[in-house]
């Protein structure tokens, strides 16, 4: 079977569309949390830290730390996870400070988000790119 | 219940009142995500803890909703006020129902 210029440019484009589509799915799937969360306001950028290691040789437990003062939840994402969530800490009111530490997987390479929402109403984002060399999820 | 499920807790004995403490907690779990399959290719029922909650004399210091993402094990460490002598109640919702409970009392010097 031959292909003519024009058709095999078709056959190209069509195939760059099928592989882009998963990536907006899942983005669409960071989106849809982070709205739940926030409820469709604004998000900020300063005010929340992520700590995470820049590579994780083993994605079944990567040490992460969140921290935003004056937070009464935050929540954490993986957007490259096959579910992004991974956790929402709520601090109450003997909270010594609006930080914690676990421990979380990841699938592969990816950004992990921290979503801050603040005494005020107000919410704050930060986000960290994690390489990770052995994905966890037993694949 | 899950099997082997074990709680540990690292809280100091005694604290000033006021004073800021570091509490670090985990818990033995398999923490099955529910993503993995076995040898024949059939997938594994997810299994895991879903809630983690720290209470002093019944106000809540840390509530976590936990999603399949959170590693076998879970660990965490947070930090807590303590306002007066009291007990640190934590807890650990199982998605099979089973709950597991640790305390650590706390004296004010």
């Amino acid at each position: 079977m031959d292909f003519t210029r024009r058709e095999t440019l078709v056959i190209g484009g069509a195939t760059a569309v099928a592989v882009a589509l998963p990536m907006q799915a899942m983005a669409s799937a960071v989106d849809d949390a982070i709205n739940a969360f926030t409820g469709g306001a604004a998000v900020g950028d300063s005010g929340v830290t992520l700590d995470a290691p820049e590579i994780a040789e083993n994605g079944n437990t990567v040490p992460i730390e969140v921290s935003a003062e004056g937070a009464t939840a935050i929540m954490v994402l993986a957007a490259g996870n096959p579910t992004p969530g991974v956790a929402t800490f709520n601090f109450g009111p003997l909270a010594g400070s609006q930080t914690a530490k676990t421990r979380i997987r990841l699938a592969g390479t990816q950004d992990v988000i921290a979503v801050a929402k603040m005494a005020d109403g107000s919410f704050a984002k930060s986000q960290k790119n994690v390489k990770v060399t052995i994905g966890g999820c037993g694949g | 219940m899950a099997e082997g499920v074990r709680p540990r807790v690292k809280a100091p004995k005694s604290a000033s009142a006021g004073e800021v403490v570091v509490l670090k907690t985990l818990i033995s779990h398999k923490m099955e995500s529910g993503q993995r399959k076995d040898s024949d290719g059939n997938p594994i029922p997810r299994s895991i803890i879903n809630r983690f909650t720290c209470e002093f004399g019944g106000e809540m210091v840390i509530d976590v909703t936990m999603e399949p993402a959170i590693s076998t094990n879970p660990y965490f460490e947070f930090e807590a006020t303590v306002p007066q002598a009291g007990e640190f109640v934590f807890t650990w919702y199982d998605d099979d129902g089973s709950v597991y409970e640790d305390k650590q009392a706390v004296s004010v010097a």
